[in-house]
């Protein structure tokens, strides 16, 4: 579709675990990422919610090319991309960056923030010798940080303004599409409310696209166009967010959403009705047969642990993956 | 006086560091009654951990004590001798800690934790080993954990994060004790997780009439927890209320700026947060620790410290806009 900026179609990752004895070879599979489909669309925020290993980070991971997809197809502009980063055309890895979790790891420690920032601009060709100090500058000054930053190491600085930097370094090779993998969740909520507000500036000011990696479903009520919910490896729910909060109808997102804690009453009535969470999540190696969500599902029918729902439309650009909304669940009993 | 279970009075704590001293506590007022549910919020480094591991005077070696009193039950922490102390410690009050991975002893199985705990606390010091293993499976039920006789011969990696936090609840409710100190119990955890964990806890310790002292950074789950909430700033209490009044009629400047940039469901976008950061503690600001950061800052504020004083019924603020 036109204004698509990356579609995903089907995707999937499994990573193999052996399981080899003496005598027998046995290789499982942990599913990560169990054929997914969604798209970003241009300027748009697609926030990608999930609890920890329900596959989001990998999906992250698999887009950027970090990973090679197990099987399906990644479309980059148009242009169908190749699984891993180093079989990547220079110009897309140009057009597509990534801001990682935990600027504390993700920045050298023994390079200065001007050599850090200006790295990915170098390699891609973007300066030459004269004009890397204006760029540094001008990046820090994008990340409203002082231009004297970038004589300064990582370590010097609090946990907010090197996740400042990491997101200046994401913008030296002037990309349209960025990844943010949980980029707020290692800090305090006066910090996060600082970078968040940079982002929403940012994306309109170089027209950026984001794919939004969270497990906090208020900040992508701020933030994101549209929301998709994973549940171990498979997408739940996928709806624009005025919508998707207004009627969540999946009955994980539902759980999901009355487990926030809130702090006020005009949020507590936004929630929906009390869905007990109960259970954990279970291992991506052992996914429980038909619906992944079954064993937790306070709705689950008979159908539910034998067939696994395909998404189906309830709205406008809303897509559940739920027997409850296809029909199926009646035919099933009835066939009975 | 008489239902006051813990009261901190003034407390002042530095830490000894290469160049001279961290400053840390700056006179922490602090009271929880008897079966009280209170919650200490504020943000990383502000001395919420200090705080309370100064009442089980469980903290570093090169922390000192500098001013203030700690009283459990009327007795002065600060002066108990070992004995005392085990005392406080096995039959008092417990604790929960933040990681549960490093809080279990990864060698040994979750019925040696437990039954160690259970054998050296409390009022049964000796006790056949058939009895102590049906208490610690009575511990690992009522914290909800599934098939506890099997559990019982676990070890720690055996378990997902969650149940992780449920075995240290069960260990620190196998024995009866007065006061719970949770210590961020589920920052680590997914949300549907955190809301079972903290269910679990309210549930535990309002069956037993116990108090609680909830640590966290997040204003939502003190809400959801708590009876009374203390906002902690840079080394000392800020504002304390009963937990409805504080979301209504937040006073002090940093608890608003603070509701403020906290993403919400309503979705009117987020605040610019607070600017600034947290004071350096080896030098930090003469006056209002909040000071540098406040918008409401004055000549006053820069000089003395304000005092943290009763405004209204059951809420308290240390901020002179209100004094």
């Amino acid at each position: 579709m036109p204004g698509d900026i990356l579609v995903v179609e089907n995707l999937k990752k499994y990573f193999p675990i052996d399981k080899s004895t003496l005598l027998k070879r046995k290789t499982l599979y942990l599913r990560a990422v169990d054929g997914i489909d969604f798209t970003v669309r241009e300027g748009e925020t697609l926030g990608l919610v999930g609890e920890s290993g329900s596959g989001k980070s990998t999906t992250a991971y698999t887009v950027i090319g970090m990973y090679a997809p197990t099987g399906g197809r990644i479309l980059f502009k148009g242009r169908e991309v190749a699984g891993q980063a180093s079989e990547r055309p220079l110009d897309i890895k140009k057009d597509m960056q990534m801001v990682f979790q935990d600027p504390g790891t993700s920045l050298n420690p023994q390079r200065t923030i001007g050599q850090i920032i200006a790295l990915p601009a170098r390699v891609h060709g973007l300066v030459s010798g004269g004009s890397v100090e204006r760029k540094v500058i001008d990046l820090l000054e994008a990340v409203e940080l002082p231009a004297d930053y970038r004589y300064k190491y990582p370590r010097s600085i609090g946990g907010g303004e090197r996740q400042m930097v990491a997101i200046a370094r994401a913008l030296a090779t002037e990309p349209s599409f960025v990844v943010l993998d949980e980029p707020t969740s290692a800090l305090d909520v006066s910090v996060q409310a600082k970078i968040i507000n940079m982002l929403i500036r940012l994306q309109k000011q170089f027209k950026l696209s984001y794919l939004f990696i969270t497990h906090d479903l208020s900040l992508m009520r701020n933030l994101a166009t549209r929301v998709a919910i994973m549940y171990l490896g498979k997408i739940a729910e996928i709806a624009p967010t005025v919508e998707f909060f207004r009627s969540p109808k999946h009955p994980y997102t539902q759980m999901l959403l009355s487990s926030i804690p809130v702090v006020s009453k005009a949020e507590e009535e936004l929630r929906p009705r009390r869905v007990e969470s109960r259970g954990e999540i279970p291992s991506p190696v052992n996914v429980p047969p038909g619906c992944g969500f079954h064993p937790r599902c306070p709705m689950a029918m008979d159908i539910c642990g034998q067939v696994d729902p395909v998404m189906v439309a309830t709205g406008q650009d809303h897509l559940v993956r739920c027997h409850l909304y296809s029909g199926a669940a009646r035919s099933f009993s009835a066939a009975d | 006086m008489d239902d006051k279970l813990v009261v901190i009075k003034d407390l002042h704590v530095w830490f000894r560091v290469f160049g001279g001293y961290l400053k840390v506590l700056n006179g922490v007022n602090f009271t929880v009654r008897a079966g009280e549910k209170v919650a200490i919020v504020g943000e990383t480094g502000c001395g919420k951990t200090t705080t309370v591991k100064s009442i089980l005077r469980i903290l570093a070696p090169q922390a000192k004590v500098v001013r203030g009193e700690i009283f459990f039950k009327g007795e002065d922490v600060l002066k108990m001798r070992p004995p005392r102390l085990q005392h406080l410690r096995g039959s008092g009050a417990s604790m929960i800690f933040q990681d549960p991975t490093a809080a279990l002893n990864p060698v040994f199985t979750l019925g040696d934790q437990i039954s160690e705990i259970i054998r050296y606390s409390g009022s049964r010091p000796e006790g056949s080993g058939a009895e102590i293993r049906q208490l610690a499976i009575k511990a690992l039920r009522e914290a909800m954990l599934p098939d506890p006789e099997r559990m019982l011969d676990n070890y720690p990696f055996q378990l997902s994060g969650g149940m992780r936090q449920r075995a240290c609840i069960a260990m620190a409710l196998a024995t009866p004790r007065e006061l719970l100190i949770a210590d961020e119990p589920t920052t680590n955890l997914d949300v549907t997780i955190q809301d079972q964990v903290l269910r679990l806890v309210k549930t535990l310790v309002v069956q037993r009439g116990m108090s609680l002292i909830l640590i966290t950074h997040s204003l939502g789950v003190a809400r959801e927890t708590s009876d009374r909430v203390y906002i902690m700033y840079a080394g000392s209490m800020v504002e304390a209320a009963p937990t409805g009044e504080i979301f209504e009629r937040p006073l002090h400047p940093y608890t608003q700026g603070l509701l403020s940039c906290i993403p919400k469901l309503t979705g009117e976008g987020v605040a610019e947060g607070i600017p600034g950061r947290i004071p350096d503690y080896l030098n930090p600001p003469p006056g209002c620790r909040f000071e540098p950061r406040c918008p409401h800052a004055t000549e006053r504020c820069r000089r003395s410290k304000p005092e943290f004083a009763r405004v209204g019924d059951g809420h308290e603020v240390a901020c002179f806009l209100y004094y």
